[in-house]
């Protein structure tokens, strides 16, 4: 699968990422499926629900958040598509712990930041078995 | 009661499409009960091995979470909306060597670590990490001998080792850092000359101390990383309390006979030793190397694995083995793999952690430290020692020597006279023994045949006495013509 983002939204995960290091940023992509592909329309930031102390390489979009996100989603007939979240001074792949705790079928955008610059932006799909990430595609529109 | 189910888009392709779903239920246990009965495949990312809710699913009943209300007790009324909600997580593994972009190498190290730095997934970055890494071997033996020799070789930064053994003759069949020039020299040194002679760019500290709850701390908290490579129970818990308090990885490796384990306990992220081992076997069950024997080779093999962990630590890259234990099979040379979870009761780790200190290790595992003793021992305290034992059979005392070993330790060396019951089969043998006869029992070293005094005292006999030391201290003082193995 691949997922569709326009510059703008690019534009605002790449601030976010910026803003919140060297903490890692969190936030959602809101949007459809078209044809087999994901389609974003919004980005709605979140605020990093672990403690003050992990937050440097720790993230985690509660539960109330995701609800409310649900339900913003619902009333526009949009969906949850996925996820965004920043990896401060390591490279944008997923760990271990990342997927450990991934869903099936959600984008995961991951963006690198060190020292305060962004760096490269991924996308990853849990894959059917659990064991690895898939790479999906990012396009730009 | 007829009400709503509203799944999240993750979950759809596995209701097939459905994006809400109409159940009937009397509480919301009921309602998800009937949801994963219609939708089995939907079980395993709800519900964990032991049929609770995973962590990072939320139940909410209209607009609460119902860990808030009543969990699945929680009744519903007609209308109700019921949704899953995924908590979202995510992280990078920290990396323990943030210093390392102040490190420098060498035109000399350059060259020596090429190998290293044409690979992308180490490179310059790479090998700085190595060298601004500090790593505790815990024991030069076994485990240590490998661990040392390819650490230093990697250019690990600083290498810091425990041990206050001397090199024994014994230990040359597995201990490969140690030489046949070395037997009677302490282990730290030995230890030391090969790891500069591999590598002179390595720091190396030196503790000739056993580790203890008085000097754990200060001497573990000073490095990255603790790569466990001790021979005992004690030891063992004694580091893994010491890392969670001190917030280090551990890297365990264990080793019998023709089997090995390792893993990475970091309680940050995962297990610690604890967790999978609550409380320690009872004392003399698993027997040392010096009493089980172990495949030369193997402490190779486990070795390696880690210091492939300790590495990989180092480098922050590749998956770890937090949360898995590794099981290697020699004979059949199989690897098996367990998955791990971090206790949330564990004593040390867990949420409500009750050890908060390091403890008296040796007591909690039931084993109690030779005492030294000025006063001779008295005719009934169970014992005799080896000089006594020959003097009473040159003066003709009637004695039956009883060897409680195996078959094949027999087959080295024995004592003259002696009977043969392995402690495995005593129970069921012992009585082909004469309660009323004088009874010296014995095997290696006094572990084995003090066990076995106890139970035949159990069973009536009142006159056995443990031979202290065993054939080994017999073979010292009396007959040094018997190998000692």
């Amino acid at each position: 699968m691949v997922i569709k983002l326009r510059s703008e939204h690019l534009l605002e995960i790449e601030d976010h990422g910026k803003q919140t290091y060297p903490k890692e940023c969190c936030g959602l992509l809101l949007g459809r499926i078209s044809n087999d592909e994901k389609v974003v329309i919004q980005i709605l930031r979140a605020e990093n629900a672990r403690e003050e102390g992990q937050q440097h390489n720790r993230f985690l979009i509660s539960p109330r958040t995701m609800f409310d996100s649900q339900k913003i989603a619902r009333t526009n007939k949009m969906d949850v598509l996925g996820f965004y979240h920043s990896h401060p001074d390591v490279e944008a792949c997923p760990s271990q712990f990342d997927l450990d705790h991934a869903w099936p079928f959600y984008a995961y955008v991951i963006l690198s930041v060190k020292k305060g610059k962004t760096k490269k932006m991924t996308c990853w799909k849990l894959s059917k078995d659990r064991s690895i990430f898939d790479f999906e595609e990012i396009i730009r529109v | 009661m007829a009400l709503k189910v509203l799944l999240p888009v993750a979950l759809r392709h596995l209701t097939g499409n459905q994006d809400e779903v109409d159940l009937n239920g009397k509480d919301v246990g009921e309602v998800i009960n009937g949801l994963v009965n219609r939708f089995p495949e939907l079980k395993t990312h709800l519900f964990n091995e032991n049929g609770q809710i995973r962590n990072f699913v939320n139940i909410y009943l209209n607009d609460e979470d119902v860990r808030y209300l009543d969990n699945d007790q929680t009744s519903v009324k007609e209308g109700d909306i019921i949704s899953i909600v995924p908590s979202i997580a995510g992280g990078n593994i920290e990396t323990i060597n943030d210093s390392y972009a102040n490190m420098e190498l060498s035109k000399n190290e350059i060259e020596r670590y090429s190998r290293h730095l044409i690979m992308p997934e180490v490179g310059m970055e790479g090998q700085k990490r190595l060298k601004a890494t500090k790593m505790l071997l815990i024991g030069t033996g076994g485990l240590g001998a490998p661990l040392g020799l390819y650490l230093a070789a990697a250019g690990v930064g600083k290498l810091g080792l425990v041990d206050f053994d001397v090199v024994d003759f014994s230990n040359l069949q597995r201990q490969i850092i140690h030489s046949t020039a070395d037997v009677g020299r302490p282990k730290l040194e030995s230890a030391q000359e090969k790891i500069l002679a591999i590598n002179p760019n390595v720091k190396v500290e030196t503790y000739d101390v056993a580790l203890r709850s008085d000097n754990a701390l200060d001497i573990i908290e000073d490095y990255d990383v603790v790569i466990d490579g001790t021979d005992n129970f004690p030891t063992r818990y004694l580091v893994n309390d010491a890392c969670v308090l001190l917030d280090k990885p551990n890297v365990y490796g264990s080793i019998f006979r023709f089997e090995g384990q390792a893993s990475v306990f970091y309680a940050k992220e995962g297990p610690c030793y604890r967790c999978l081992y609550p409380e320690p076997p009872p004392p003399g069950l698993v027997p040392s190397c010096a009493e089980g024997g172990v495949l030369g080779i193997l402490p190779g093999i486990i070795g390696l694995i880690q210091a492939t962990e300790a590495i990989k630590l180092a480098l922050g890259k590749g998956q770890s083995l937090v949360g898995r234990l590794v099981l290697y099979d020699a004979l059949a040379m199989k690897f098996r793999e367990l998955k791990l979870r971090k206790n949330p009761e564990c004593l040390v780790c867990g949420d409500n952690p009750t050890v908060t200190e390091l403890i008296d290790y040796e007591q909690f595992c039931g084993v109690t430290p030779e005492l030294e003793s000025n006063v001779n021992l008295s005719e009934d305290s169970g014992e005799i020692t080896p000089v006594e034992l020959k003097s009473a059979l040159d003066e003709g005392e009637k004695l039956t020597i009883l060897d409680v070993r195996e078959p094949h330790e027999y087959e080295i060396s024995s004592l003259p006279n002696s009977i043969l019951i392995p402690l495995g089969q005593l129970p069921s043998r012992m009585n082909e023994l004469n309660r009323q006869d004088n009874i010296v029992v014995h095997c290696k070293m006094g572990g084995r045949s003090a066990k076995a005094v106890e139970l035949m005292k159990q069973a009536g006999f009142n006159q056995v006495k443990n031979l202290t030391g065993g054939i080994n201290r017999w073979g010292e003082e009396i007959d040094p013509s018997l190998p000692r193995y």
